[in-house]
Formats: C-alpha cells, structure tokens, sequence
C-alpha cells in the first residue's frame, strides 16, 4: 500500500478559499494586464500540496486517485481521463517525462496561450504535481511559436520559479511551430526529438516511447491548470461544478458577431445562451454554431435555443466540447463558402503523409467547392458522403477525421443552402470576406484574433 | 492469441501487393491505398497475410497480435 501522504505546506488555512461551487476557479484574480506573478498567484491559490514521502506504486499516487475521483478529462480536444493518462505513464519502470501541451494549433482557441500568458504557474504547479506524482525530473513547456507574449510569459513564469522547493522536475520553455498537426502529441514529440512536427505512427505510444524514448505524459495546459486546483481543493470540490459525467469547468474560446468575443471560464453544462450573456449579448443573429474546433461539428441555427455546453448535450448533435471553441456564425456569412474556405485550408494542413488523407482530403474539397461555385456534376453530396466513410480512420492521426466532421455536419446543418449552391451557385454572402479566423500565411506572423477579454 | 493485419499508413506507398496477397481482408481504396479489415485471422490465412506482409516493398503491412492493437 502507498504511505504517501499530501502535506500542505503552508496549512491550507492561510490560503484564500473559494467559495465551493462558483465561478471563476482557473481565472481567479486574473490580471487585467500583464502575467500573474509568483507571488500573486501564491496569494490567490496558496502553495501547492508537496507529497513528503514516496513509497509504493506510482499509479497509486494520491494525486492520481485525486484525479481520478474528480472524473477530469484532457481539455485539449480528445477528453480522455487525465487519471488513466497519467497511471499508463506510471506504469513504466523508466524515468518519466512531462510535456506541456500549448501548441494550440486549433485557430479558432485561444485558451491555452491565454492561460500560459495570463496565469502560468497554475500550469506549471499541475505540471511540476504531475511530474512528482510520475517521478519525473524533466518537465517541458511546449508553447506555440507565433504567441510570443505567452512565450515570455511561460519564460519568466519558469524563471520566477528557480530554487522553489516543491519544484521537484527541471523545467524548461520549448517554443513550438503553430501548425494544424503539430500539436498533436506524436507530433510534440517528434519535433522534441529532433525531428519534423508531424505524427508518427504508433505503436510505440508516447505513454511508452517519447522524449528521449522516455515514457512521456503529455498533457494539455488548461488540463494541468485543473490538476493544480485539484491537488489543492480535492475531488469533491471539484465535482460541485459540472455535469456527474463532465464535472468542473472549462475554457472556452468564444467568437463570433458577440460583443465581447475572448476567453470565458464556463461549468460544464452551462447553456450557449448564458455564456453569449456573459459576453455581453449578441450583434447579429447567429446562423450555426460550431463547438469543438475545426475538427468539430457544426449544429444548425434551429437548435442554437437550447444548447449546453457539455459533451452529453451535445451529443445528440453529434457534437463534443473538444477543446472548447464555440464559434457563432453571423446570418450574414455564407455557411457554404466557410465551409469550403476552411475545409480547403484543413486539407492543406495535412502533414502529406498518409495516402488516403492526402487524397481523400483534397477530393472531399473540391466536391465542396465544386458545390459553392454550382459547378458541381451529379450529386456531390453523396460523393462527399462516400468519400468521408472512405477516409475515416485511415490516418496516422485524427486530422482526416476531424476534417471529414467538419465538412458532414456542414453538410448536416446547411443542407438547404448546400443545395441551393448547388443549383444556382455563389449567393450574396459568398463575396464577403471570411469571418472563421484562419492564421495568416506567414508562420511566425502574430495569430489575426480578435483581441482578448475576460470574465 | 488471435492475429490481425494493420497498415502503417506513413509508410504506405499504395503499391497495391497486399490486395493482391490477401483478398480476403484487403481492398483498396480510389488512390491505391489499402482498406483493412481487422478481424482476427484464421489460421489458413495466416499463412497469406505472413506472404503479403513480408511482399510489402515499404514494410507497410503489419501482422499484429491482438492484444497490441490499438483502436
């Protein structure tokens, strides 16, 4: 059995408590400009718990169990159980690494480098929690080149940090490339190896074979930030937020015709409505909503009333949080040419390597296009359905895949406008210029958000 | 322990030799990519799956036992 016991160190009464059940936990005393200070965040969240003594099996680490009771789950896009995650790294006898995933190569979040700019030693406690827990020495700080102000940000954080005792793990800053696929974790890993930021194929699993063929977890920031609260108010705190079966809150990357488009801080759960509330309300009546990412799903205006942001709502919609991007259409834009747009530019960010995402993709969009300019021949849409079955499941990672969803449930939720494209080709809307933000041409340009506000 | 086949889809180069080898679990796609069905083999089409497997010119086919699959 584990003697391992959590020590709070300071008591946990000399730190501030929240109040159980409410809003905000990650953006508590959040800056109104400029980066958290050490000392600040000390004084908003306390110290976290140091584990005095390790004895007995890793995968039964108190932090684990905690993590497992609270029922977290990856907040960077795929939601699979922080706990099992951590306990298949664990499993190994060799020394572990932690990745911190900021990459965020998703165009439409901006969560993760909001995070790593405005609070990041909530990160980088879940990550050095973690990398106690795991036994690890090394801990990496993946963060995404063209956000530079989180760069510096996640730089001096790391720097701050230097000679804090419960800072069991060296920790260093990784600035990575900003691609679509980059962030995946194969391909983190791969670009930390030395190699191109592209996915690999797996087996071997980065649980088994990562940094340096170390057994690595790789964890995204906003996860480690709930880690950090975790370790410090226990699972049932957590739980007081939520849904039984997504319990605690999340980021999410609001944007759109909305007053105030940026980062809020949501319960899981929380209905679409109350969060356009939050930002103020709306400019423009919204056509669709797309939650998820671009590798998300898109629900249709008719059913915008009643949505909640939680994966068993969302459900029935095809649709899941992922890593928290909800998108509102304006009733101005053209949902085929968006679609089309960003569909062209997902294909294009195919790392090229599998055959049936390299041509399936390509294929998939022109049958889109061919659609939004009403050129298409015979019935494109059951073509584009065939070749989405073809596709899917038949990369060496989830990019074809969320690209095939992207394109079906546009397909779903604009059927009448698909088929008006069809036969009478480009509408008004189709010359407006695109409102799905896209990352402009030059890589290590700054992202063309708009700019970022707070709950 | 049953076996399956999988295809590394990197190192995939559609040359076709698979779906000619092992019908019976292989067809390929628009592009000449191979569509695999991953049902368990039985142990007469072991022998063709080892065949096709060792005929792929980029060592794409994979014979894996099932307890090494991944979803």
């Amino acid at each position: 059995m584990s003697e391992e016991t959590l020590m709070i160190d300071p008591p946990m009464e000399s730190s501030p408590t929240q109040a159980p059940g409410t809003l905000p936990r990650l953006l508590a005393g959040i800056p109104a400009d400029g980066a958290m200070s050490l000392d600040e965040h000390l004084a908003v969240h306390g110290h976290a718990p140091v584990s005095a003594r390790r004895h007995g099996r890793r995968s039964e680490s108190p932090l684990i169990v905690q993590l497992e009771r609270a029922g977290l789950r990856g907040h960077g896009g795929a939601g699979f159980p922080t706990a099992t995650k951590l306990r298949a790294v664990a499993a190994s006898r060799k020394r572990a690494v932690v990745v911190v995933n900021a990459a965020e190569g998703e165009p439409a979040s901006l969560k993760d480098r909001t995070l790593m700019q405005t609070l990041p030693h909530l990160v980088l406690d879940g990550a050095q929690l973690a990398a106690q827990a795991l036994g690890a020495e090394e801990l990496i700080v993946c963060v995404c080149q063209t956000a530079q102000a989180s760069v510096d940000a996640s730089t001096h954080a790391v720097s701050e940090r230097r000679g804090m005792t419960a800072d069991s793990a060296h920790m260093h800053v990784t600035a990575v490339p900003g691609d679509y696929v980059a962030g995946q974790e194969a391909a983190l890993i791969n670009h930390l190896n030395g190699g191109p930021a592209i996915p690999t194929f797996t087996p071997p699993m980065v649980f088994e074979q990562g940094v340096r063929r170390r057994p690595t977890l790789v964890a995204n920031a906003e996860t480690l930030a709930h880690v950090a609260l975790i370790a410090r108010h226990g699972p049932e705190w957590f739980r007081r937020l939520g849904t039984p079966s997504q319990p605690g809150s999340a980021l999410v990357t609001l944007s759109g015709p909305v007053v105030h488009p940026g980062v809020y801080e949501i319960e899981h759960g929380a209905s679409l409505q109350s969060l356009i509330d939050a930002a103020g309300g709306m400019l423009a009546t919204p056509t669709a909503l797309l939650v998820g990412g671009y590798g998300g799903s898109w629900i249709g205006g008719k059913f915008l009333h009643g949505v909640a942001l939680s994966d068993e709502h969302l459900a029935p919609h095809g649709a899941s949080l992922g890593a928290g991007v909800v998108l509102l259409l304006s009733q101005d834009a053209c949902p085929v040419a968006e679609t089309a747009r960003v569909a062209r530019w997902l294909a294009g960010q195919s790392a090229g390597q599998c055959g049936p995402c390299v041509h399936g993709l390509h294929a998939i969009v022109t049958s889109v296009e061919e659609i939004a300019g009403g050129l298409a021949e015979g019935n494109a849409t059951q073509r584009i359905a065939r070749l989405a079955t073809l596709v899917h499941r038949r990369g060496a990672c989830g990019h074809p895949d969320g690209t095939v969803r992207f394109v079906t449930s546009a397909l779903d939720a604009f059927g009448p406008e698909f088929a008006d494209h069809a036969r009478h080709g480009p509408c008004e809307g189709c010359a407006r210029p695109g409102e799905l933000p896209l990352p402009v041409h030059h890589p290590t340009a700054t992202p063309t958000h708009e700019p970022v506000s707070f709950r | 322990m049953s076996q399956s086949v999988r295809v590394n889809p990197i190192a995939c180069a559609a040359h076709g030799m698979c779906a000619e080898l092992l019908p019976e679990r292989i067809s390929l796609d628009d592009w000449g990519y191979p569509i695999v069905d991953s049902e368990p083999l039985s142990p007469a089409l072991l022998d063709h799956a080892r065949r096709a497997a060792q005929a792929c010119p980029t060592f794409a086919l994979l014979l894996t036992r099932d307890r090494e699959r991944v979803s």
